[in-house]
């Protein structure tokens, strides 16, 4: 069951059309452009990229709230023509802020309710259980004293377990989680990255967990990929990653991240130059070249660079590891 | 060394429908001149409040607005709201607000908008107010050519940078930066907090700067003060905070920082942060403590430990 792919995404790409005065063709925005990975059964991967890099496009595809441009979704094996209501059910979704997620004139029972109605589940008494089981699951507890509060009655970190619970209700197999924790206090933080933890295991669900802070990343997912300008990077388990980055652009983000050390206050950090390029007019060749330090003229500016198998399990595209 | 700041007992305190909200509660600290402190704490623990009673831009539901600052050796809290507003606020303490990148105005070119403090205190004529925005552009590190340009043109961090020239065209002392790169990504908050570091030694100027985000504050961070509930808990050099927090209420807040490089298992802390309409008597951390003992239910005293640190905590009395 571990090794099983559970999601395969092959040559994503996902372009919005841009219009002048709504019906000249501008040209497209290539938000996410020849995306390839496998998620498997059971497994958290993390997405890092800055915003703007498309990264929430792509968990937007994923969900299927995007109709992919090009490339194919298959989910445990089958190519899915249509990303219809049966493959929304299995696939949960973490919105980033949880009070603009949650519908204001619900209660927490009939948010949790909506779901299991839509897709036709269960009777009446079923359903019952099955939200004082999930209220459980994200330590809402007394179930009685949370279960017909509205969301502006709940803190922000109760409010994100709502949302966790919502997203679990249906059992899917997918959870993809858009930032889930990039609007809480860092104390909470932790709590919530923790029962997500808990709540991956338990069930063996896949996790695309989408964020920009590398550092809680460590804590939660097994492989990280690294996005940058709508391509993916860098493929690689945490530990290999984080010990050992390979493309400068993963390198630069890594030092980027401060470790609460009183010395960080008497040195300066080396920074890339310039900003993440336009996905409207992306450079030719490698998208980081023209910030890259490490740059080979003649061919980062020209040929666009694959995907190289530096060790086992850790893909990188850049030149330098031709 | 003279302080540059003096703050003592100050209190701001909020009238609600709910009861008075003790969002600032007997607060004094010193600030050397040249330094940067940092003040930390969760959301809603009084740390924007303390930047606003500082500046004295206070809402209209204030109940009570008490204490003492002096700056530079002048007591501010003698001056009237008039001459405070001409005298020190933004010519000798400017502030750069939470998210104030979102504020800047989205019909008026970025290089009037930091110039309008110039005409403000400074009166300028305009050719040698735009002579300033240039320098203060290449002192954040904003291309010049920026000064023509409506915000909505500029990037995040382009943003963030003009903000900061706005707070440093008057040339003031202090310079009070609530949550300066939250919204940022890493590149870019590594890049404005660069920046601040060079400012701060080319100007010699002296920072207050108020963030939850601990590892990222330990770029700029001379000082620390952590505040619990309107109050502080734990003041002192950064260097000692980040080795080695002393108040229980720090030790766990530093355990809930994720860090990249090192294994250790992050902690959250149980429980939520006291209502400040009534605090709990005594201290105010005790029903979230797990140092608590007997004595906790009396006010804990300020104490100074050996190496100069002043903690609110009865474990160190």
């Amino acid at each position: 069951m571990q090794d099983q792919v559970l999601i395969s995404v092959r040559n994503l790409h996902k372009w919005f059309e841009l219009r002048k005065w709504g019906f000249i063709h501008v040209g497209f925005v290539r938000a996410v452009d020849g995306v390839d990975f496998d998620i498997r059964h059971g497994e958290a991967v993390t997405f890092v990229g800055e915003s703007g890099c498309g990264k929430s496009t792509l968990a937007r595809t994923i969900l299927g709230l995007y109709q992919p441009t090009k490339g194919e979704i298959l989910f445990q094996g089958k190519k899915l023509q249509k990303l219809g209501r049966w493959y929304r059910a299995q696939v949960g979704y973490i919105q980033q802020d949880p009070y603009g997620a949650l519908p204001p004139f619900m209660n927490v029972r009939r948010i949790l309710l909506e779901p299991m109605v839509i897709n036709r589940r269960g009777t009446r008494t079923e359903r019952e259980r099955r939200i004082r089981e999930v209220l459980e699951e994200v330590k809402l507890t007394p179930v009685e004293d949370f279960i017909g509060k509205f969301p502006h009655m709940l803190s922000g970190g109760q409010q994100q377990r709502v949302v966790i619970a919502r997203s679990i209700v249906l059992n899917p197999k997918l959870l993809v989680a858009d930032e889930p924790v990039s609007m809480l206090d860092a104390s909470v933080r932790v709590e919530i990255l923790q029962l997500l933890r808990g709540v991956q295991e338990a069930h063996q669900l896949g996790v695309a967990y989408i964020t920009h802070d590398l550092s809680t990343v460590r804590y939660f997912s097994e492989r990280i990929f690294v996005m940058y300008a709508a391509k993916l990077v860098e493929k690689a388990p945490v530990k290999e990653l984080i010990s050992n980055p390979l493309h400068p652009y993963t390198q630069a983000l890594l030092d980027a991240i401060p470790d609460p050390d009183p010395e960080n206050a008497h040195k300066f950090k080396e920074v890339p130059p310039g900003e993440p390029p336009s996905l409207l007019n992306p450079p030719p060749g490698c998208r980081f070249h023209p910030r890259c330090k490490h740059l080979i003229e003649g061919l980062c500016d020209q040929e666009v660079p694959p995907e190289f198998e530096v060790k086992p399990g850790h893909y990188v595209s850049c030149w330098l590891y031709k | 060394m003279e302080p540059l700041l003096r703050v003592e007992d100050l209190r701001l305190y909020f009238r609600t429908t709910k009861g008075i909200v003790q969002a600032v509660d007997g607060v004094s600290f010193e600030l050397a001149p040249r330094t940067a402190m940092v003040v930390v704490g969760e959301s809603g623990c009084g740390k924007s409040s303390l930047a606003k009673a500082i500046l004295r831009l206070l809402p209209r539901n204030t109940h009570t607005y008490s204490g003492k600052i002096f700056l530079d050796g002048t007591d501010v809290m003698a001056l009237n709201d008039e001459q405070f507003r001409r005298e020190v606020r933004w010519k000798r303490i400017s502030y750069v607000a939470q998210a104030a990148m979102n504020a800047l105005n989205p019909v008026i070119k970025v290089g009037t908008q930091v110039a309008e403090p110039l005409f403000i205190h400074n009166n300028l004529t305009k050719s040698e107010a735009v002579n300033r925005v240039v320098e203060a552009f290449q002192l954040v590190g904003v291309p010049v050519d920026f000064v023509d340009r409506y915000p909505f043109e500029l990037s995040g961090g382009m943003r963030q940078r003009v903000v900061i020239a706005m707070a440093l065209i008057t040339s003031p002392q202090l310079v009070i930066l609530d949550e300066p790169t939250s919204a940022l990504d890493v590149l870019t908050q590594a890049n404005i907090m660069n920046s601040l570091k060079r400012i701060r030694e080319e100007l010699e100027l002296t920072y207050i700067l108020i963030t939850h985000d601990i590892s990222t504050s330990s770029e700029l961070a001379l000082d620390a003060m952590v505040m619990y509930a309107g109050q502080i808990v734990e003041l002192g050099k950064a260097g000692h905070f980040f080795l080695e927090p002393l108040h229980p209420y720090s030790q766990k807040l530093m355990a809930s920082v994720p860090t990249l490089r090192e294994d250790k298992d992050l902690e959250f802390i149980p429980g939520q942060p006291p209502s400040l309409i009534n605090p709990p008597t005594g201290c105010r951390f005790a029903p979230r403590c797990p140092k608590r003992f007997t004595t906790c239910e009396k006010e804990p005293p300020m104490v100074e430990y050996k190496d100069g640190r002043k903690i609110k905590c009865h474990l160190y009395v």
